[in-house]
């Protein structure tokens, strides 16, 4: 079951023709989706798209009436071969996965989908994640639409117009018999706003229908001669069949024109930055009533010369604003222009940032205003205040906080995490064997790249942690090399292109699977070794029994990694073991968001149902800890910080347990496996205490009055009246039991 | 060349006479409620009419790290405005909103965190000629400030004037703080500044209304509201000042203080008391000693009261007179006894503290006292008839047992094989022991009581010997190096491993401060050796730093 739940938001999909909708981008894109009469959907999780696969998971009732079919495909390769139904069936099918890393995974399949062609239209959705909170490496998915020469679209961001940019995929994709990316950014995906909706429309031919009645044109499958042919039908007539589509439809927008004789192409995706822009210079207003001529790329690929020919015939200059690099789009306007023998001049990657980064409205706002005031100086009226020096008081930057005052915030693993223990764990186990070679993954556990665990050289993707470390995993290494791979890299692909890898080559390598029974990192979906019973997805496949079943000989399941001796016992034994081939450590411990989420109800009801339950959380005494920090830089825990020595003769702060402490117990368990301090405690509080218990407190607390009476008579006679030497507040004294 | 604008088509009412969105961005860290609060926002402004844009960037931001929620009011269409009329190319039927907070142009910014208000003001998303600063001033501390061996913090004072001098209005307050006595989260007390604040045209009603139509947790999020609005509204903004100087003349007005401050407040009252009366601030068999205290530099006097009364409740009364005798010896060199009397406070803070040093009988000590027994209580928010086992994770080594018992068993123990054993057995694993039970208590209270042994132990002797080593080269020194040498036992921290680490370091400084002794700049490089000591735990930097000086 997915972290968030969009089962109240879901409704709004059945919504009818007329009603307007407030909702998320994502949601609207689903919206689309049915109304486009789409037959089936499929697709990968991951940040900014992980949440349309949520939507879908829960709005199954829906898909079921309308006879959608829905899959949570394996891997984005999975999700774009799923496409296939597409080739030879009139069936609208759609795939969404993050992008680029997901379009990697997926290229095999695309370059043969696009091959071949289609005939039902076929969309694919990108979560571009890329810019500000990115969690991936830096590049354009433009490449994949020019190599496979699939039509990539990129709406402006405005719910109505990505709505519309869905419906306008599909049929674009059927009338050029050709697979289309519509691109979403990061921000577009989680875009509050609001568009008007159409009627759900139920698919033509349900995927039921056309399995059963099979289509087969040996045409459209990629061998030779076929092949060699679909080249030539991709330049001869799907591209033109698309330009025409594209010019008759409208898809690419131009606003303004004939109001100057400059003007400005920009990537559909950036216009609002654009405007906003054009706002701050004086050159719009808000409903985008702009003096410079825009021409806005809702399609960016294919360019359509014709199009930009028009747009530039009576321009001296235009600018390009293409985020990213490199400048495909500058690069192709360039080579038009040439070819038309055009004099206009195009700028671009010379005006605005050329070294890659987000196009946000500050850096949009310093190119866009050296290219007017070079060409049309009149024009801006309006002198923002980002525009000016740094040193110059009136600059947003001017107000300086000393950089070293702000520190980086970069994201860990969260309270109460089971995967912080494994590497507590592994750090104490390097004190024995040395320091190891760690090959890291994708997934939370990447985290610990980071402070205070710093393991991890290399990350190679999705499911790859093993294969990363293949290598320097040779069976002539004297020192054992370790990788990571979390259960949704696992199930991704690294059961083969890791495990049966290391089986085959006879590796030496200690492989740790993270276990925690969803794929975590983006949003908790379940995956097959989901110890949870699941409606509608077959789970409770474990993963030791999956690498057993590659051939491992080698392999052991540890059912609770908040016990760090242990873990770092079973570390120790499987780098020091003297058996050959690959050996693999199963870390197996639900993910605590994941837990609590499902926990916390649970207990509020059994508290209110006046069971038993009790409640956990850890302490530190202030006056036992001496502000050493050794507990933190084992952790990393974000319940577990420093406050102020409340001890007026020290002044290092001491740790504290907040109160969103879930009591996990690694701190205890630290503290032991590390031999640490003892200022570590553990409170549990009894909600709906028995007979039993009552009767041990009013015993416990009489004891402890009497027996610790004498060394509070004693404490009086050298301590102030009613305070105390650690700077407690008297007020708490008198509550002694 | 020609430069030409064609027609006299104009825009609309424009960004610069008033016609722009109301800008809002939330700073926060994963999991604090700040997309609730963003959502809170929209749909009042969507209720009331407004055209509303939110976004976010989430992906790995959600977990613990910062992020930025940003959005959008447009206010219902005005006369002149509103859908455009003309061609369709003339403009669009709704307005253009922004994805990406512009720097300079936002207009509440709302901070979940101090550092966050900082973050706000360097990315130049809060600034003084327009924005409204609505900050938490309580900490979340990023991971290199907790990791740091000493003091890693970032200075909390320069985080709040830096966000008092980049804003229009600064809205602080400990929101945190308000949440937790309501029982609630961070955003309901931040929505409640929100609407105390008064910069969203909306009244307090259609606030609350958000809340109770959000419909989860309603009554602790009203509470918590109450308090945010009830905290902001003290806050009213400053008084309209000359549109001119508006930008460059920033009001210094009082800003909230800092717990530093306060506490340092508190000590300033402390400290009248102590140069005036002194026994008021001990027990009464202490009191004799505490008019001793007198005759020491009256700044230092309640740090000695300090010493005197842990000196004495570690041990007796005859330690805390050693305790005296210590600080009175230094006080002797002060350069300055009527002043800061800086050597002399430093003198009583330290002495105090390694005399005091944590071995197992101290810590029992602490385990048992009954205010740690209440204080557990509170803090696990137990009611008083509550049932609370508190239970402690233990790992006393067999170093820490023996040192603690009369120095010739403890040294016969230590080499004896069975003994060895039997410890191994209880506690290599480490032990946990319940404080509140019976034979729990019984146990730690047994150990506390064993104190009338520690003089005779094999770490008291050593201890005490190391302790009169460290004042001979303080009191040998001329005063600014001597108070640099009496701070090195600010690395004396920790247990197991850590300890003995920081004994290592310990003993690296004060042969420093011996070969130092004399040279000029003196203090300033032991200061600098010391905070190379808490810089690492491996004491690499230590060792680097004392080659860079010439005296590794």
């Amino acid at each position: 079951m997915a972290e968030r739940s969009f089962a109240a938001e879901v409704g709004k999909l059945r919504h009818g023709a007329g009603t307007t909708l407030h909702v998320e981008g994502i949601l609207a894109v689903t919206k689309a989706l049915l109304q486009s009469g789409v037959a089936y959907v499929g697709g990968y999780q991951g940040a900014p798209i992980s949440h349309l696969m949520d939507v879908l998971g829960d709005a199954r009732e829906i898909l079921d009436e309308l006879g959608v079919y829905f899959e949570n495909s394996a891997s984005e390769a999975t999700a774009a071969a799923m496409l296939a139904a597409s080739v030879h069936q009139p069936l609208r099918g759609a795939v969404t996965w993050k992008s680029p890393v997901g379009t990697n995974v997926a290229s095999d399949a695309l370059a043969n989908l696009s091959s071949g062609g289609v005939t039902g239209g076929a969309l694919v959705i990108l979560g571009e994640d890329y810019g500000e909170g990115s969690s991936i490496m830096q590049e354009r998915s433009h490449a994949f639409a020019m190599k496979s020469q699939m039509w990539l679209l990129d709406p402006r961001p405005n719910l109505t117009a990505i709505v519309e940019a869905v419906q306008a995929g599909f049929e674009l994709s059927e009338a050029s018999n050709t697979p289309v990316f519509l691109e979403l950014r990061l921000r577009s995906c989680h875009l509050h706003g609001s568009f008007v909706a159409t009627d759900n429309r139920r698919p033509p031919l349900t995927v039921a229908e056309a399995a059963a009645r099979p289509v087969r044109d040996v045409d459209r499958i990629v061998l030779p001669p076929a092949s060699f042919r679909h080249e030539r039908e991709k330049l001869q007539h799907r591209w033109p069949a698309a330009v025409r589509f594209i010019t008759e439809r409208g898809l690419n927008e131009v606003f303004g024109n004939g109001r100057a004789d400059v003007g400005i192409i920009v990537q559909g995706g950036l216009y609002n930055t654009l405007n906003r822009s054009l706002e701050l210079l004086g050159c719009s207003d808000p409903f985008g009533r702009t003096r410079v001529p825009l021409y806005v790329m809702n399609v960016t690929y294919p360019v359509v010369d014709s199009e930009i020919l028009e747009f530039c015939r009576d321009k001296r200059a235009v600018l390009m604003v293409e985020e990213g690099q490199p400048d495909y789009l500058e690069q192709n306007l360039n080579a038009i222009l040439r070819r038309a023998d055009m004099p206009t001049a195009l700028h671009g990657k010379d005006m605005l940032p050329a070294g890659g980064g987000e196009y946000t409205s500050q850096a949009v706002t310093r190119g866009l205003h050296t290219f007017l005031r070079r060409y049309l100086p009149d024009a801006v009226t309006g002198e923002p205040a980002l525009l000016r020096d740094t040193d110059d008081t009136h600059s947003p930057f001017a107000t300086a906080v000393e950089p070293g005052v702000v520190r980086p915030r970069p994201p860990g693993l969260c309270t109460g995490c089971p995967e912080r223990p494994i590497f507590s764990g592994l750090k104490l186990a390097e004190r024995q064997t040395g320091r190891h070679h760690v090959s890291a993954d994708i997934g939370c556990h990447l985290f610990a790249i980071n402070a205070p665990f710093d393991l991890g050289a290399t990350t190679m993707g999705y499911g790859l942690g093993s294969a990363g470390a293949a290598a320097l995993s040779s069976p002539d290494s004297q020192r054992r090399t370790i990788a990571v791979m979390g259960d949704g890299g696992f199930w991704h692909n690294g059961l083969t292109s890791g495990v049966g890898n290391a089986v085959f080559n006879r590796s030496d390598q200690l492989l740790v699977v993270v276990d925690n029974d969803y794929a975590a990192a983006t949003g908790g979906q379940d995956v097959p070794s989901s110890r949870a019973a699941s409606p509608t997805r077959s789970t409770r496949h474990p993963i030791e029994t999956a690498v057993r079943g590659v051939g491992v000989e080698w392999a052991r399941t540890i059912d609770d990694t908040c016990d760090v001796a242990g873990v770092r016992d079973a570390f120790v034994q499987a780098l020091t073991d003297e058996a050959t081939g690959p050996k693999v450590l199963v870390m197996q411990s639900e993910c605590q968001l994941n837990r609590q989420r499902r926990v916390n109800p649970e207990r509020a009801k059994a508290i209110k149902e006046g069971k038993r339950v009790v409640r956990e959380r850890f302490g530190v005494d202030p006056e036992t800890c001496t502000g050493d920090h050794a507990c933190i830089r084992i952790s990393g825990c974000p319940s577990l910080t420093i406050t102020d020595n409340p001890d007026p003769m020290r002044t290092d702060p001491i740790a504290t347990v907040t109160d969103s402490c879930v009591g996990c117990g690694v701190c205890g368990a630290n503290a032991h496996a590390a031999v640490l301090c003892p200022s570590f405690y553990r409170t549990d509080v009894v909600h709906n205490p028995t007979r039993r218990d009552r009767f041990l407190a009013k015993a416990r607390s009489w004891w402890i009055g009497v027996a610790g009476r004498g060394l509070e008579r004693r404490a009086a006679r050298f301590e102030p009246p009613g305070a105390q030497t650690a700077g407690v507040e008297p007020a708490r004294v008198e509550v002694a039991a | 060349m020609t430069r030409s604008l064609t027609g006299s088509a104009s825009a609309g009412p424009s960004w610069y006479s008033g016609r722009r969105p109301l800008t809002l961005a939330i700073l926060a860290m994963g999991g604090e409620g700040g997309g609730v609060l963003a959502d809170w926002v929209v749909a009042l402004a969507e209720r009331a009419g407004h055209r509303a844009q939110s976004t976010s960037v989430a992906g790995v931001a959600q977990r613990t790290g910062a992020t930025v929620y940003y959005v959008e009011l447009f206010p219902p269409a005005g006369p002149d405005d509103g859908p455009a009329g003309g061609p369709a190319d003339q403009g669009r039927p709704e307005p253009v909103l922004s994805l990406f907070p512009t720097p300079g142009e936002v207009d509440v910014v709302i901070a979940s965190e101090l550092m966050e208000a900082g973050r706000a003001v360097q990315r130049g998303f809060a600034t003084p000629d327009r924005t409204t600063l609505i900050a938490s001033t309580h900490r979340v501390y990023a991971i290199d400030e907790k990791m740091a061996p000493g003091d890693g913090r970032t200075d909390s004072a320069a985080l709040l004037d830096g966000a008092r001098r980049g804003s229009r209005r600064l809205v602080a307050a400990d929101f945190a703080d308000i949440a937790a006595q309501a029982r609630s989260v961070i955003s309901a007390a931040l929505f409640g500044a929100l609407a105390g604040a008064g910069v969203l045209p909306f009244d307090r009603e259609r606030f609350e209304a958000q809340i109770r139509a959000f419909g989860k947790a309603v009554e602790p999020s009203l509470r918590a509201f109450a308090g945010g609005y009830a905290a902001a509204a003290e806050q009213p903004p400053p008084t309209p000042r000359n549109s001119q100087q508006a930008v460059v003349d920033i009001a210094i007005g009082p800003r909230p203080r800092t717990a530093e401050e306060r506490k340092a407040e508190q000590e300033a009252r402390r400290s009248r008391i102590a140069a005036a009366d002194p026994a008021a601030l001990v027990g009464p068999a202490l009191r004799p000693l505490a008019r001793r205290v007198g005759e020491l530099p009256g700044a230092a006097r309640s740090m000695a009261l300090y010493g005197l009364v842990r000196t004495a409740l570690y041990q007796d009364l005859g330690y805390a007179e050693r305790y005296l005798q210590r600080v009175a010896r230094i006080a002797g060199r002060d350069p300055d006894p009527d002043g800061t009397a800086a050597l002399t406070t430093e003198a009583a803070r330290h002495v105090g503290l390694w005399m005091c040093y944590q071995d197992t009988i101290q810590v029992a000590h602490q385990k048992v006292r009954a205010a740690r027994m209440a204080r557990i209580r509170t803090e696990a928010g137990a009611e008083p008839d509550q049932l609370v086992a508190v239970r402690e994770f233990l790992h006393p080594q067999i170093d820490e047992i023996t040192d603690t018992l009369p120095t010739r068993l403890g040294a016969a123990l230590r080499r004896s094989r069975p003994f060895q054993r039997l410890v191994r057995a209880a506690t290599g694993q480490g032990m946990i022991l319940n404080t509140s039970s019976i034979v729990g208590y019984s146990l730690l209270t047994t150990m506390a009581r064993a104190r009338p042994l520690r003089p005779r132990s094999l770490r008291f002797g050593r201890e005490q010997a190391a302790i009169e080593q460290w004042l001979d080269v303080a009191a040998a020194a001329e005063p600014d190096l001597a108070c640099e040498i009496l701070r090195c036992q600010g690395v004396l921290k920790g247990y197991g491993a850590t300890y003995a680490h920081g004994n290592d370091s310990f003993a690296a400084l004060l042969r420093a401060a011996r070969a130092l002794a004399g040279t000029p700049g003196a203090a300033a490089t032991l200061a600098g050796l010391r905070a190379a000591a808490l810089a690492d735990e491996d004491g690499a930097t230590l060792r680097a730093r004392l080659a860079e000086a010439g005296l590794g």
